[in-house]
């Protein structure tokens, strides 16, 4: 009963703002745009690649190579969906109508969820045809081993970091806040413990990283990764789980 | 009905409400009152279930809000006009509240036209005036038609049109047997909108009481008495004449006499035997403003202090003269507004010392009772400010 009215109240909510739309429109826009233009790359310097490299040429991998860049537009998304309510005090009116928190928390997490999966699936999806398409000679098909998984992952990969982003938002409340730590840690922090050799071990165990490993197709040269595509979905679930843990625990006790 | 025993919320070592024990009645509009960081919002939201209570607790029809069957149907608030997404239409920020509380839509289109807000419904709020967020949050507070209504400073921003309506829907929001606690810094419409009035110092409660009880308990009635600008021997002679007659005079500012202790006729008896002319005789019935100012002269935090413009003075060109500083009432001047208390002696107003049993049977003080009460030592001592025109010193 509750969880139905905050359902339709979110949706009421998520629709009625302009950052929604900017938001979601730009991951999938960039995701493809920046997918196109490194397949497009890829292809003009295929003759000059190695034999190894044009061996363990991924095409589905390059195709959501736009999706590094894409994920912040999301990160975006899922913090503005919790922090709009705490920037703007609406929280109070919120929580005041609805006092059993965990459903407002999870309802609006839910609504926001739905919306970020389907946006999600689409652009994985239009990535990767439209990588595909640009790869031409050297694309793969949808029908390959793997490629499917791997597209569908994409799309749960974009929907995850959303989801992240809202529990991290939840606890931290401020847009400012929140994005300044979500934004280097997905953009620097991941990338620094993979340069260094003796972090990369650490590094594969951030969800940005394990999360990636849904989209591979051909395992990357001396791939020694200790997880399979699933087991790095999983290791970045356990990570939202623990955030969504966090935020609930938070919302529950805190001051609203 | 809302009710509050022994309520209690510190945040960190700071003390914003402590020990507060209250009733606010069906069918009356019972006024809030209290300064700037006296804990009235905080006090708002604990009635809210927003913020715990650290120790009491406070219910609305026997409930602790959070545990209130359909809440949103039985309580609406505001809290805050500018708590809405500016990006939102007013009509979907109403939209998502009422299905977040099992409204129908209809309701939605009902309060708009019950705020007068129709027009703007597909406008922005963000391009609001803090007026229009005022109707829009009176609205929000409507949606459920609730038996128990807040409002945390409704007519904040309001045009008088819209502060009579504020005022009228209040007044009939009480007489159709509802519980409105509205709270507001404007007295003057305090005076005639609330039945009852809670006032709060320090985040304690300082009175719980009626209006007319809490005005005429807060400050003396009194007489303004001016005799002849020109022979100040008559208004010499006028003041011990009154004083041996029992009378309590205080000089005023403009150079006439309060006199209390003696009705109007035996003051003009007085002067006529004492062969004194009078230009004014006139009863002077304080004002709310002027009790709530008395009574919580000693509780407020943030207080003005006149401004010496020291940091801007340059130095004057010879033979110029010094801007003369004209006193502005109220700042700098604590007490300026508050005739001397009617008891000999006393304490300026009744801020609670130790910890007397609430009227509601509270529990002492939340802790055990080992512990001191936080403001024993904070209650005010009658200002001692060498300004000889105030009235306190001229006791």
């Amino acid at each position: 009963m509750a969880t139905t009215q905050v359902v339709r109240s979110e949706w009421t909510k998520i629709r009625s703002v302009a950052s929604t739309v900017w938001t979601l429109s730009l991951a999938a826009v960039v995701t493809v745009a920046l997918g196109m233009l490194i397949s497009l790359l890829s292809r003009n310097e295929w003759d000059s690649m190695s034999t190894r490299d044009q061996l363990f040429f991924d095409p589905t991998y390059t195709s959501f190579a736009g999706m590094s860049l894409g994920q912040l537009a999301m990160i975006v998304f899922g913090v503005l969906v919790v922090s709009n309510e705490y920037s703007t005090g609406m929280i109070r009116t919120s929580l005041a109508a609805v006092p059993q928190r965990g459903t407002f928390l999870f309802g609006k997490i839910a609504v926001a969820t739905g919306l970020a999966f389907a946006v999600g699936l689409a652009t994985s999806f239009l990535a990767f045809f439209v990588g595909q398409t640009t790869l031409g000679e050297h694309s793969a098909s949808i029908g390959d081993e793997g490629v499917l998984r791997a597209v569908i992952g994409g799309g749960l990969y974009m929907t995850l970091i959303a989801v992240f982003s809202m529990a991290v938002a939840t606890m931290l409340r401020g847009p400012m806040l929140s994005l300044g730590i979500l934004m280097p840690f997905f953009f620097l922090i991941s990338g620094i413990l993979a340069a260094v050799s003796a972090t990369e071990k650490i590094g594969r165990f951030l969800p940005d990283q394990a999360g990636n490993k849904i989209m591979q197709v051909v395992p990357p040269v001396d791939d020694d990764t200790p997880y399979g595509p699933w087991g790095g979905l999983g290791i970045m679930v356990l990570w939202v789980v623990a955030a969504l843990l966090g935020a609930y625990a938070v919302i529950k006790k805190r001051d609203a | 009905m809302i009710e509050a025993v022994g309520l209690t919320k510190r945040y960190g070592a700071k003390t914003a409400v402590y020990n507060l024990s209250f009733q606010v009645r069906p069918g009356a509009v019972t006024g809030f009152l209290g300064p700037n960081g006296s804990g009235k919002s905080t006090t708002m939201r604990m009635i809210l279930g927003l913020d715990n209570p650290t120790a009491g607790q406070v219910t609305i029809g026997g409930h602790p809000y959070r545990r209130l069957p359909n809440a949103p149907r039985q309580v609406g608030a505001l809290l805050d006009a500018k708590a809405v997404h500016g990006g939102r239409h007013a009509r979907n920020h109403l939209l998502s509240l009422a299905q977040l509380s099992g409204i129908p839509a209809r309701r939605v289109d009902e309060v708009l036209g019950v705020v007068g807000l129709q027009e703007v419904a597909k406008k922005r709020s963000k391009g609001f005036s803090l007026g229009m967020g005022q109707r829009l949050g009176i609205a929000a507070a409507l949606l459920g038609d609730p038996q128990v209504l807040l409002f945390d400073e409704p007519i904040n921003g309001l045009d008088p049109e819209g502060i009579l309506w504020v005022r009228n829907l209040m007044k009939a929001l009480a007489a159709e047997g509802r519980t409105v606690f509205v709270s507001s810094h404007l007295m003057s419409e305090m005076a005639v909108t609330a039945d009852h009035l809670i006032v709060i110092g320090r985040g304690q409660l300082l009175a719980d009481m009626n209006i007319r009880d809490f005005i005429s308990a807060n400050s003396a009635d009194f007489a303004r008495v001016r005799t002849p600008d020109s022979e100040p021997q008559q208004r010499e002679k006028l003041t011990s004449a009154l004083t041996e007659a029992g009378g309590q005079v205080l000089p005023e500012q403009d150079g006439a006499l309060r006199v209390m202790g003696l009705p109007l006729p035996r003051i003009s008896d007085l002067a006529h035997d004492a062969d004194v002319r009078l230009w004014e005789l006139s009863p002077h019935q304080a004002s709310l403003e002027e009790a709530y100012m008395r009574m919580t002269q000693g509780a407020v935090d943030y207080r003005s202090t006149s401004d010496q413009r020291a940091g801007l003075q340059q130095e004057l060109p010879p033979g110029a003269m010094p801007p003369v500083q004209v006193p502005v009432p109220g700042q700098g001047q604590p007490g300026w507004y508050a005739p001397p208390p009617p008891q000999q002696g006393g304490q300026p107003f009744a801020m609670p010392q130790g910890q007397p049993a609430g009227p509601y049977g509270a529990p002492a003080a939340p802790g055990g009772p080992g512990e001191p009460n936080p403001y024993a030592q904070a209650a005010p001592a009658p200002h001692a400010a060498p300004d000889m025109t105030k009235p306190e010193d001229a006791r």
